[in-house]
């Protein structure tokens, strides 16, 4: 199944979810599709002027357009998820994508499609990320 | 009875604009009221509800409106504001208003402000929550009846229409210059070409700008709003009065998106606040182009937009464009076509984002007769709209239409 991940570029909830058998939906897919696909006019990340507009399928015309520019990313991976894992209160180098009201409005967009979702606080310690760990493993077995 | 329009905003008090807000109400016969929740509600909406903002005040939005979706409060009619610009309210505000949409039948309007905003600004769209509300079953009639006639005095152009039995008689259109005599210089000629006389007509129905002036001037039956006269004119023109729809109507001052279930509204965008994006703007460029504006269409329609850079907001930086295109050598037919397509692609990205798009899409008003916009809106949306025959006279329809309904009413 495809698993949306938030953070959206957290390395290691990419590789649980891949580790456990399904396709991890991500920023660095995403990106690395626009990436090779195409001749790069917006660099480095390749977000286009028709990717902020896309991203008015998500939020509307007064919302920032550095919002939308994200949401044009990340929008059609929660459009296409199965389910997904948020790892809330996360640091930096866990995986940043910098935008607070963006990071909101993901995870509203994932509520609002009803799918299953894991939502797990950031492991502070060894027995916490075990913890963490076995969770996810559950949760992704679960979905079959 | 005083309808009770649930406001659900965030700012409003400290931009200094909570009293026009109270005033526009009035001034149509409502009052603003605000759905009382507890404060341990609060979270508990939040979670439901899905987003969880940093503000408290969006927070206590979101409350209140899950109180109306819960029926805990009773309210006729909501009103959305955020302040411009603030991107977490409008992320809310947007959401918030599908959420009542999912979950209630009331029908909705959504506004950001600025501290310049005043009643007058927001006295159209006050207007047509009330009349959606007090006014439901004028709003149902499908089919007019008896001999009556609509007026439409609107910001570029007056049109009349004469209407007998469900069938237009007469109809006429001139640029609007003094309002009550450019109604009665349409209205004569409406008359003329129905064969009729001004005192055979049973009832009258005036919208637009000039609605209250001529209302009074021609002894008007129904004074409404053009957001639900145009509504019911559009369905009837496309013959589209069941079912849903969406209306696009790209007015020489402002644009109108509006959601019908059976004809009447539900939701609706009234944007005004760029010219780029307007009629207006269409006819600033025929005067430079020193054409006709019925001849921008055709010539649009031969052209390729992407050949001429034309995407500003502003009519005057729009034209600025334009201006630059032509010294670059880019030809008429495709800075025509890029004009268009600014337009389309403007309300699309200003007015279609704050409704749900609904099929099939009607587009009317005197800008749908300008065929390369209506094929730039179709190539933006992906599907062609329906642009019923008389378009450019759904308000003068409409307002016929309706009036008779007041006819029978006694009224």
């Amino acid at each position: 199944m495809k698993v949306f991940i938030d953070p959206p570029n957290s390395l290691i909830l990419f590789d649980i979810v891949e580790r456990f058998g399904h396709e991890p939906l991500s920023t660095m897919a995403a990106l690395q599709e626009r990436v090779n696909s195409m001749e790069i006019d917006m660099p480095p990340m390749n977000v286009t002027l028709d990717d902020v507009i896309r991203g008015l399928k998500y939020a509307g015309i007064e919302v920032p357009s550095g919002i939308r520019g994200r949401l044009a990313v990340w929008g059609p991976m929660i459009d296409e998820a199965d389910a997904a894992i948020v790892m809330e209160e996360a640091p930096f180098a866990f995986g940043c994508v910098g935008c607070e009201r963006t990071n909101v409005m993901v995870k509203y967009l994932l509520k609002r499609k009803g799918i299953p979702i894991l939502f797990a606080k950031y492991p502070e310690d060894g027995d916490e990320a075990r913890r963490f760990v076995a969770r996810a493993r559950e949760f992704l077995e679960g979905l079959g | 009875m005083t309808i009770k329009i649930a406001q659900l905003s965030c700012g409003t008090e400290y931009s200094s604009v909570q009293p026009e807000i109270a005033k526009a109400a009035q001034s149509v016969g409502a009052k603003v009221v605000y759905p009382d929740v507890g404060a341990d509600d609060i979270e508990a909406a939040v979670e439901r509800f899905g987003f969880n903002p940093r503000s408290p005040q969006l927070k206590l939005m979101i409350a209140r409106a899950v109180a109306l979706a819960d029926g805990k409060y009773d309210a006729d009619a909501i009103f959305i504001a955020t302040c411009f610009r603030c991107a977490e309210g409008a992320l809310v505000r947007n959401e918030l208003r599908r959420f009542v949409q999912e979950n209630t039948r009331l029908p909705v309007v959504t506004y950001s402000f600025t501290e310049r905003m005043k009643a007058a600004q927001l006295l159209t769209r006050m207007e047509a929550l009330v009349t959606i509300v007090s006014r439901k079953e004028i709003l149902a009639r499908e089919r007019q009846t008896g001999l009556t006639a609509g007026i439409d005095s609107g910001s570029s152009t007056t049109k009349a229409v004469i209407m007998r039995d469900n069938e237009i008689l007469g109809k006429a259109w001139m640029p609007s210059y003094n309002v009550v005599e450019s109604a009665t210089e349409v209205l004569e000629q409406a008359m003329k070409e129905a064969g009729i006389k001004f005192s055979d007509i049973e009832a009258m129905g005036t919208t637009g700008y000039g609605r209250y002036t001529l209302g009074k001037h021609f002894k008007a039956k129904l004074v409404q709003e053009e957001l639900t006269v145009n509504s019911k004119g559009a369905v009837w023109l496309a013959d589209r009065q069941r079912g849903e729809a969406t209306i696009i109507d790209i007015g020489g001052m402002d644009n109108k998106a509006i959601t019908v279930r059976d004809g009447i509204p539900d939701n609706f965008t009234m944007g005004g606040v760029c010219a780029g994006a307007s009629g207006r703007f269409l006819e600033m460029v025929t005067n430079r182009l020193k054409i006709p504006i019925t001849e921008l269409g055709a010539l649009a329609e031969k052209g390729d937009w992407r050949n001429a850079k034309m995407n500003s907001y502003c009519s005057v930086f729009g034209i600025q464009d334009l201006v630059t295109n032509l010294g670059e050598g880019k030809t008429f037919e495709d800075v025509a076509a890029a004009a268009c397509h600014s337009v389309a692609e403007q309300v699309y990205e200003q007015q279609l984002q704050e409704i749900d798009v609904r099929h099939p899409i009607i587009q009317v008003g005197g800008t749908s007769l300008i065929s390369g916009l209506v094929k730039a809106v179709g190539e933006i949306l992906g599907e062609m709209p329906i642009v019923p025959p008389d378009s450019q006279y759904i308000g003068a329809v409409g307002g016929a239409l309706l009036s008779s309904g007041m006819m029978d009413m006694g009224e």
